[in-house]
Order: structure tokens, then C-alpha cells, then sequence
């Protein structure tokens, strides 16, 4: 059985400090292969940069399962270097850029560390102050003296990983935390099915990794292991919220339907029965906009059965996310129960 | 010299915003110590270091004033374990969201710090109006990630919030972090008095850290009046040049102090530091105030009496963000040319402090 220690812990903070944008996963590619070693002997690169692995289970009549967590993260492009230490940048995956003003940075494979300011407040208008601060007028600050920094490095916010009893804040928690728990799922393989695991690249500019992992794996069924929003917070007029996605703490939110994907509806049912059956706490993410990798990986091939199982976590897509310890513990706990009590009947039974 | 940076990097990580620096105040008191004969506290929790000087007593006095609060939030109010915020000096709200902020909490739980975000709630739980444009600090909100019944318990409204981001060395030896607006220049006070322990000086130097200074130089005012000095130098940052900033009120970055010139500033005291500047080629800037300086030196100037008073700045970028940056370089250049300056004071310095009109 999978647990959450120390270990674990010391493994999220690793992979949510790492910098990974999509297109530049090698910085999260290294650890995922370096803790992989020993617990899987079929562990390939594939030509986008997916890691894919397979467990190959030993019962009879196994369903070829996918399980996929993106290793990709939203970031920063450098794109023009304006001298004296300073560079232009472009967004990578979905940035508010009201988030960016006043964060620290870290470009490239050294990390080297940079700011983005903003003009001092002293020196605006009132007027001024309405209007969000454009794109175009925010540099990457490496310093006067500059640096090993290039335009077409990628940079990422420099929030290192904390944690306060319950309470964890990082940043790139989306999809770190899909990332750690799928290395967990694959270290403890229930051997009724064979597990198929993709770490995959650029999830957050359209799932392209995973499209072309599900066709090489060409499952029987897909998990999507990533990390949703929990805008749980309350409103401005003191009106009921009833559009908060997922509410932090309720557990694992299980997916029926987003943006792009309408989940098997027979996944949904075992894991919900799952979850009932062993006493894990999980919450339905409320249907509507948004993707997870499934958004691919259901349409390829004739087709794959899939569902969607994310970590709540508040402020996703920001320089720090606030997570629970607890809701990543019942994710592992339910899809480990979930796995375990796969079996080929599932697929058979009607769809309701 | 020695290394500033380790000293600065600690007093940058240290809250203490204005009317509540002590924790700053400890730390600076515990530098200055061995710097200086006699250390205590003003009325308004300003820090007074003095440095006796070597000519016959009653002896002129030189009082260095650098402020040691910063700016910050405040709670006002908590909703479902989310905290509500004001402001504590000049902050821009379009930095605020996705920073990292430590709340001081003094709820039933005792004193302790808490980690927490700044956060911009999604477009659809705001008045309508928003839409994409910036959120009011009225709309945001810091949370902790705590249940909220231990939010209720553990925090207080009054409470401060400060950033909390931890400096960050950049490159052409220049530091990033918050609260550099003004510990940039204690640091810089602290290397003069570095200085002064192997320089005689005949003048007594009164070393302040001043507080409440970005809500109105109000340390500065009382420390004053209570010392009472013959000459006051206010040691501030000021505008560096660098993006979204590059008009006349600017300096360049690394290219030394700026001297500043204008009402606030006694045009005696001004040459006479811009000339041992030039003597002793230490780079300066010339910084232009016509009007306030936004400076303890405002407050200086027209205590008691009235007191001769000179404004050097500390150029710096991005002020008031988490992310202001300085050059260690104007730290230590300011640094020694006070030290100098100081070193030089004649007995008789006050009588040269004229109007040549």
C-alpha cells in the first residue's frame, strides 16, 4: 500500500521546485527516471519527451490501464534580450498577467534567479493604477551584471515549497502533485492489471504529449492524475459561492465532465464505489470548463475509455498554490483502491 | 571592508512594519552594539546608537537618520477563514496577488507567524464591473490555507502582514528582496559606523534607526526633538532607473549615492558633502527634490529650532514591490562617504554652515 511520509513529502518539494515549462520538461524528466530506477523495467523517452513506463501485472485477464500525470508546468519564454541584464518575455500555458508584478524568477537550467518589478508606486496615477500593467512593459531583471541567459530560455516563478502542519504552498503544485502520486502508483503496482504510466510534456499548450502517449500505449481504459482549481473562497457581495469547481479538504474530485472530455461513466462509478467501499472522502469537481490530459487521450486510436481524478488545490497557474496534505493522501489511497479493484467486467457492464 | 550582505540579508528577512519594528530593532541593536558607547530606545520605539566623539564636551552632534519600518498589510477583517486587508504605507495592489506574505498572528493561539498568499478571487466571485482590470486591495484577500475556524482562532484584526520574500542576490552584485526601502540604508549606516571604530571623529554621531517612517516620518520627529543634533543626514532610497522608471526623479543603479538637492536640503551641507565626494572620487549621483523629499529629512529639518539638514539617497528599483533592487556597491559608497564626511567635521563645521547669499 502507498503512503505519504517523509519521503513523499521530500519528493513533492524536489519535483514542485523544479523548473519544468512546457517544452522544457528535462529538469522533472530527470527525477521522474531517477525514481523510477528499480521499480520499472520498461521505461522509455518517446519523441516528444514523454517518460513511459509499463508494469506489466500477473494475473489473468489484465486490463491494460493508463495512467497519466503532465510534468509540464505555465511559465516563461525570454524572448528579447534589452541589455543590462533585462529581457522581454512571453507567457507559456494559461498566466493572468495581473500575477506577474513583484515575483521572483528562475530561468533556465542553472536557475538563475531574476524579478519581475513594476514601476514604483510613488510614480503612477491614480488612472494608471485602474489599468493592469501590460505585458509589454514588464521585463525579467537578472541583474546589471547579467548572466548565462539567452533569449528562448524558459523561466518559471521562484516560489520555493512550504509547509505548515496541513497546509502546503508551492508553486506548480499543478501538476506536481499528479506527478508524485503517479511515481507512488507505479512503485506500488497492484498486480491485477498492467499499468501503463505516462509522465507527459505539454499538457498546459494542449495536451500534445499526452495525444501521442495514448496512442502508443493504446489502452484498455485511462486515469488522468492532475491537480483542478478549488476556487472555494467567498464572494465579494456575501452571496452564496456556488460555482467554486472543488472546495479544498472534500478529497480527490472525480471528473465527469469538462471542457474537452465526458468521463466513462463506468470509471466514474468505480471510483466512486471505491470510494464508498473503503471509507475515502472524495468530492464530483463541478462539471464544466477545463481539461486535463483525457481531453487527448479519450479520442485517440478508436477510442479510450477515461476519466479524470484531480488534487484540489487554490490559486493554480500563480507563483504560490495552497494545497492540503490530506487531499493528496485520499487521491494516492483512492486510485491505488481503485486499481486494485479493476477488472475486465468493469468495461462490460452498461454505461448507464 | 566588511561584507555587508550577510547583515542586510538578515534584516531583510525580519518583519517590522511601521509601529511595530521591534523585530528589526533587535536585530539592528545587536549589529550596532560593539559600534557604539550607548544604545536605547526612543518614545516612538526609534533605535539610538551614539557614538561619542573626541573634542571637548558639550560636543556638536551629527544625528543619522535611516528608517527601519516597512511597509505592509493589515488584517481588517476575516470571511470563511479568509483575511481581509488595508494597507500600512504605499503598496500598489496590481503586485499583490500570488505574493507571499507572513501574517503576525496575536490571536488566542499567542504570537506566531503564519505563512499565507495574497489572493485575487476569480472574475466571477467580484462586482462585475472588475472584469480583467486589477482588483481593489478592498477584493483581495490573504489566505493561509487553514481551516477556517483556526484562522478565527489564531488570527486577530489589527494583525500585520508582511511579504515575505526572501532576498535573492542578482547579478553585478545587486540584491533583490522586500523591505530594502529602508534597510538598504541602516545598512549603509552600519558600514559608516564600521568605519568610524578605526576613523577619530571629534563630533558625537547619533545612529537612528527611525520608525513609522512611511506613514509619516513619525520616529523621526520625536527622535529630534529628543536628541537634539547640531546637523541631521537622512539616509533614503530613492528611484533607480530601470524599467517603468527613467524620467528626471531617476538615478542610475550601481553608479553610486545621489547627494539631493532642494528645500529640505541645506545647500552648505550639500556642497560640502558633494566637494569630499569629489575629492575622495567616491561616484554620486545629483537627485533633484523641489519639493518634499519624502524623507526623514522632511522631519529633521524643521525640528526645534530648526536643523541643518542633507538627504542622500540609495538608488533602488521596483520600490515598494517584494522585489526592490539595489547594488551592495551605493550601500557601502554611501556608507563611506558618511564615514568620511563624519571623520571631517571640524569643531567649528557648524559655523561654515552659512547662506551665501
Amino acid at each position: 500500500m502507498p503512503t505519504i511520509g517523509n519521503a513523499q513529502l521530500k519528493l513533492l518539494e524536489k519535483l514542485c521546485n523544479a523548473c519544468a515549462v512546457s517544452g522544457d520538461e528535462g529538469e522533472v524528466r530527470k527525477i521522474v527516471l531517477e525514481e523510477l530506477k528499480g521499480h520499472a523495467e520498461d521505461v522509455r523517452v518517446d519523441a516528444l519527451g514523454n517518460v513511459l513506463v509499463t508494469r506489466a501485472g500477473s494475473g489473468k485477464k489484465r486490463l491494460k490501464v493508463m495512467l497519466s500525470a503532465h510534468m509540464d508546468e505555465v511559465g516563461f519564454m525570454l524572448v528579447t534580450d534589452d541589455g543590462e541584464g533585462l529581457f522581454r518575455f512571453e507567457t507559456v500555458g494559461g498566466i493572468d498577467i495581473r500575477q506577474l508584478p513583484g515575483k521572483a524568477v528562475l530561468i533556465g537550467k542553472d536557475h538563475l534567479p531574476g524579478v519581475i518589478g513594476a514601476r514604483p508606486i510613488h510614480l503612477t496615477t491614480i488612472e494608471e493604477r485602474k489599468q493592469k500593467i501590460p505585458l509589454d512593459a514588464l521585463r525579467i531583471d537578472i541583474g546589471p551584471g547579467g548572466g548565462k541567459v539567452k533569449p528562448g530560455d524558459r523561466a518559471t516563478f521562484a516560489t520555493r515549497f512550504q509547509r505548515n502542519g496541513p497546509v502546503l504552498i508551492a508553486k506548480a503544485f499543478d501538476n506536481r502533485l499528479g506527478v508524485v502520486t503517479l511515481l507512488e502508483l507505479v512503485k506500488n503496482a497492484p498486480a491485477n492489471i498492467d499499468l501503463l504510466a505516462a509522465f507527459t510534456v505539454q499538457e498546459e499548450i494542449g495536451m500534445r504529449g499526452a495525444k501521442v502517449a495514448a496512442y502508443t500505449f493504446n489502452p484498455d481504459l485511462a486515469i488522468v492524475v492532475d491537480a483542478t482549481p478549488a476556487n472555494d473562497l467567498p464572494g465579494w457581495d456575501d452571496e452564496e459561492n456556488d460555482s467554486f469547481n472543488t472546495k479544498l479538504g472534500l478529497g480527490p474530485a472525480i471528473y465527469i465532465a469538462d471542457g474537452n472530455t465526458l468521463s466513462d461513466p463506468r470509471l466514474v462509478r468505480h471510483l466512486s464505489e471505491t470510494a464508498q467501499a473503503e471509507g475515502i472522502p472524495v468530492q464530483f469537481r463541478q462539471p464544466g470548463g477545463g481539461g486535463t490530459d483525457a481531453g487527448a487521450i479519450h479520442k485517440a486510436r478508436s477510442g479510450v475509455p477515461s476519466v479524470s481524478v484531480s488534487v484540489p488545490h487554490r490559486y493554480s497557474h500563480t507563483a504560490a498554490s495552497i494545497a492540503r496534505l490530506d487531499d493528496w493522501k485520499n487521491t494516492l489511497t483512492l486510485l491505488h483502491a481503485a486499481l486494485r479493484r479493476l477488472t475486465p467486467e468493469l468495461l462490460a457492464s452498461e454505461r448507464g | 571592508m566588511t561584507d555587508i550582505t550577510p547583515f542586510l540579508k538578515d534584516l531583510l528577512t525580519a518583519p517590522g512594519l511601521s509601529g511595530y519594528e521591534d523585530p528589526a530593532a533587535e536585530i539592528i541593536s545587536a549589529k550596532w552594539k560593539p559600534l557604539v558607547h550607548e544604545i536605547s530606545r526612543g518614545r516612538l520605539g526609534s533605535l539610538h546608537g551614539l557614538r561619542r566623539g573626541t573634542g571637548t564636551s558639550p560636543r556638536p552632534s551629527v544625528m543619522v537618520a535611516t528608517h527601519m519600518d516597512a511597509i505592509g498589510l493589515m488584517v481588517t477583517g476575516i470571511v470563511d477563514g479568509f483575511v481581509r486587508l488595508t494597507q500600512v504605507g504605499g503598496v500598489d495592489p496590481r503586485v499583490l496577488p500570488g505574493t507571499l506574505v507572513m501574517v503576525y498572528a496575536t490571536g488566542a493561539g499567542g504570537r506566531r507567524a503564519i505563512p499565507g498568499v495574497v489572493v485575487q478571487p476569480p472574475v466571477h466571485l467580484l462586482p462585475p464591473e472588475i472584469g480583467q482590470n486589477p482588483v481593489p486591495l478592498e477584493y483581495l484577500f490573504v489566505d493561509t490555507g487553514l481551516p477556517p475556524r483556526k484562522v478565527a482562532e489564531l488570527i486577530h484584526v489589527g494583525d500585520v502582514i508582511s511579504y515575505a520574500q526572501p532576498p535573492v542576490e542578482l547579478s553585478g552584485e545587486t540584491i533583490a528582496g522586500h523591505t530594502l526601502d529602508n534597510r538598504a540604508s541602516v545598512a549603509a549606516l552600519t558600514v559608516c559606523l564600521e568605519e568610524l571604530l578605526s576613523r577619530p571623529h571629534v563630533w558625537d554621531v547619533w545612529a537612528v534607526a527611525t520608525t513609522q517612517e512611511e506613514i509619516g516620518m513619525i520616529g523621526a520627529i520625536g527622535s529630534t526633538f529628543e536628541l537634539c543634533p547640531t546637523i541631521a543626514i537622512a539616509v533614503d532610497v530613492t528611484f533607480a532607473k530601470g524599467p517603468g522608471a527613467s524620467d528626471w526623479q531617476t538615478s542610475s543603479l550601481g553608479k553610486g549615492p545621489t547627494l539631493c538637492m532642494g528645500p529640505n536640503i541645506h545647500p552648505a551641507m550639500h556642497k560640502a558633502m558633494k566637494d569630499l565626494a569629489d575629492r575622495l572620487e567616491i561616484p554620486y549621483g545629483l537627485e533633484y527634490a523641489p519639493r518634499h523629499t519624502g524623507t526623514d529629512g522632511y522631519a529633521t529639518q524643521v525640528t526645534a529650532e530648526g536643523i541643518p539638514t542633507l538627504v542622500l539617497g540609495i538608488p533602488l528599483r521596483y520600490m515598494h514591490t517584494p522585489v526592490e533592487v539595489v547594488a551592495i556597491k551605493d550601500i557601502q559608497r554611501a556608507g563611506r562617504l558618511m564615514a568620511e564626511f563624519i571623520a571631517g567635521l571640524t569643531p567649528d563645521f557648524v559655523e561654515k554652515i552659512t547662506w551665501d547669499d
